[in-house]
């Protein structure tokens, strides 16, 4: 192994804003407590569409985290790009003034950034003419003003971009953060993703790919990650960010350490534009490129935070792949999706799936997977922690997301020993 | 346009406290968009915008006397009257 690649990079805050809580301790809660934050959506009137619910992000005010004329400038996504950063920095204990600016650095994913403020002026132009096109709308689309912003906000002048892999958006930004560290390009990155697409056009066209529940009478149970009774994903919105700093950093200022991020996995199907390659080789393969990655043992697996989207492309595909790298051991390891409480973040579902991932590695509890009635005899074999949270030692986790595009991503962390 | 200038003014008022995020009580006559009330290039974009939307007129880009809350009452009385 290269000598640069031997620095360690730790974890030393979190932050999030979710469907079921706008800050970590109430999104943490309300998994354990097996909530569901799935409703009728508020945000548009959905009377002509298939899907009426969604998984929304509710009361959120941007103002406690931008100032208001800031936040006039953004779209939804970057106020809870800015929310999930600034908390997670707090969590940190970290402000401007602690930490060089040139060596700390945000990677920070969306899958499809302002769709909203793209309608938005639309329906502007449509109305009112070119003349009356927002001089703002680059920036309120642009997927790269969350990093953009949160650059300014906090003064960061290192490595600063997006990564935009559909549902692997930011778990790709997470990995290659924690490679910057490791390449000695930057001592602090602040990670993760935002997404606000549940917008006219995103929730129509996943309607219209038949991708989504349609359990408009029951909204709560519609995401049923690994059920045979599930029938598409739920839209979900939120940002989760991580901050991660190389061990030697966040030691010398003497810094409350998480949990150590060990390796990921990338790899892609090569297959379809929007199906899985339903052999699974292709998560396969990036499980045990982030078991190698971090130098351990599928064996040494305790807990895996699963995409499990609640579709059954998603879902047997992924339990195909579990069953490929992890054989007997799934017998003794944990498995869960939080999409049933979240809905599905899309580009920051990696995000907030990997803050959880950590979290139940800090805490010892794994988060179920709710709304679990019926097993799928295609995911046998899995042990999903089925409606109650379990308490477990949790050495290694790892957090796994496949996007459109074929994109599979899979992060590995480990509990931090000095 | 029957707007007195009075009327104008208000509403210029209104619109830069909207736009600029900034209390009525940080605006004088005199102050300036940029240099004042932190303005920048978009803000002005937008600002310029508003007033066309509101007031039904046209205000060409390279108008650059409008630095000032009076220059945008002066500029909009003025076309609003011909």
């Amino acid at each position: 192994m290269p000598d640069a690649l031997t620095r360690r990079v730790v974890i030393t805050g979190l932050g999030c804003v979710t469907p079921v809580g706008n800050d970590l301790e109430a999104a943490w809660d309300a998994l354990l407590a097996g909530k569901s934050g799935a409703a009728e959506i508020t945000l548009f009137d959905t009377r002509d569409f298939g899907v009426h619910f969604a998984n929304e992000v509710k009361d959120y005010n941007p103002d406690s985290f931008m100032e208001p004329k800031e936040a006039k400038r953004a779209d939804r996504f970057v106020h809870m790009a800015m929310g999930a950063a600034k908390m997670a920095m707090h969590h940190a204990g970290l402000k401007p003034g602690l930490y060089q600016p040139e060596r700390a650095g945000v990677v920070f994913a969306s899958g499809i950034g302002g769709i909203r403020s793209i309608e938005e002026q639309f329906e502007r132009y449509l109305r009112k003419g070119p003349k009356r096109i927002s001089a703002f709308t680059i920036p309120y689309l642009m997927i790269n003003s969350a990093p953009g912003y949160i650059a300014i906000d906090l003064g960061m002048k290192g490595p600063n971009y997006s990564t935009v892999t559909a549902c692997a958006s930011a778990t790709h930004a997470i990995g290659l953060a924690m490679r910057h560290i490791q390449l000695h390009e930057a001592d602090l990155m602040i990670c993760g993703g935002s997404e606000a697409g549940i917008s006219i056009l995103g929730l129509g066209a996943f309607t219209n790919m038949g991708a989504l529940s349609t359990r408009n009478d029951s909204p709560t149970t519609a995401s049923r990650p690994f059920d045979r009774e599930r029938d598409g994903f739920v839209m979900g919105e939120g940002s989760g960010a991580l901050v991660l700093e190389a061990l030697e950093h966040a030691q010398a200022r003497k810094a409350r350490i998480l949990a150590e991020v060990l390796g990921y996995g990338f790899t892609d199907d090569a297959y379809h534009i929007t199906s899985p390659d339903e052999t699974g080789v292709g998560p396969a393969r990036a499980f045990s490129q982030a078991i190698a990655a971090s130098g351990l043992k599928p064996t040494d697996i305790d807990y895996m935070n699963a995409h499990g989207t609640s579709t059954i492309f998603n879902d047997r595909t992924e339990a195909k792949a579990l069953q490929m790298v992890f054989g007997d051991h799934l017998s003794h390891m944990a498995v869960s999706s939080t999409k049933g409480h979240t809905g599905h973040l899309l580009g920051a579902a990696g995000a907030i799936e990997a803050v959880f991932t950590v979290r139940a590695i800090e805490t010892g509890m794994v988060p179920p997977t709710i709304n679990f009635t019926t097993p799928d005899p295609e995911c046998g074999g899995i042990d999903v922690t089925p409606n109650q949270p379990r308490r477990r030692e949790i050495n290694y986790a790892m957090s796994n997301n496949l996007g459109f595009g074929g994109h599979n991503a899979t992060l590995c962390f480990g509990k931090f020993r000095g | 346009m029957s707007m007195s200038r009075e009327e104008i003014r208000e509403k210029v008022i209104d619109i830069t406290c909207d736009q600029l995020k900034v209390s009525r009580d940080q605006i004088k006559d005199e102050s300036a968009f940029v240099e004042d009330l932190g303005a920048d290039s978009l803000d002005i974009a937008e600002l310029v915008m508003e007033f066309e939307d509101e007031f039904d007129l046209e205000i060409p880009e390279n108008e650059q006397g409008i630095r000032t809350i009076n220059a945008a009452v002066d500029f909009i009385s003025g076309k609003a009257t011909k």
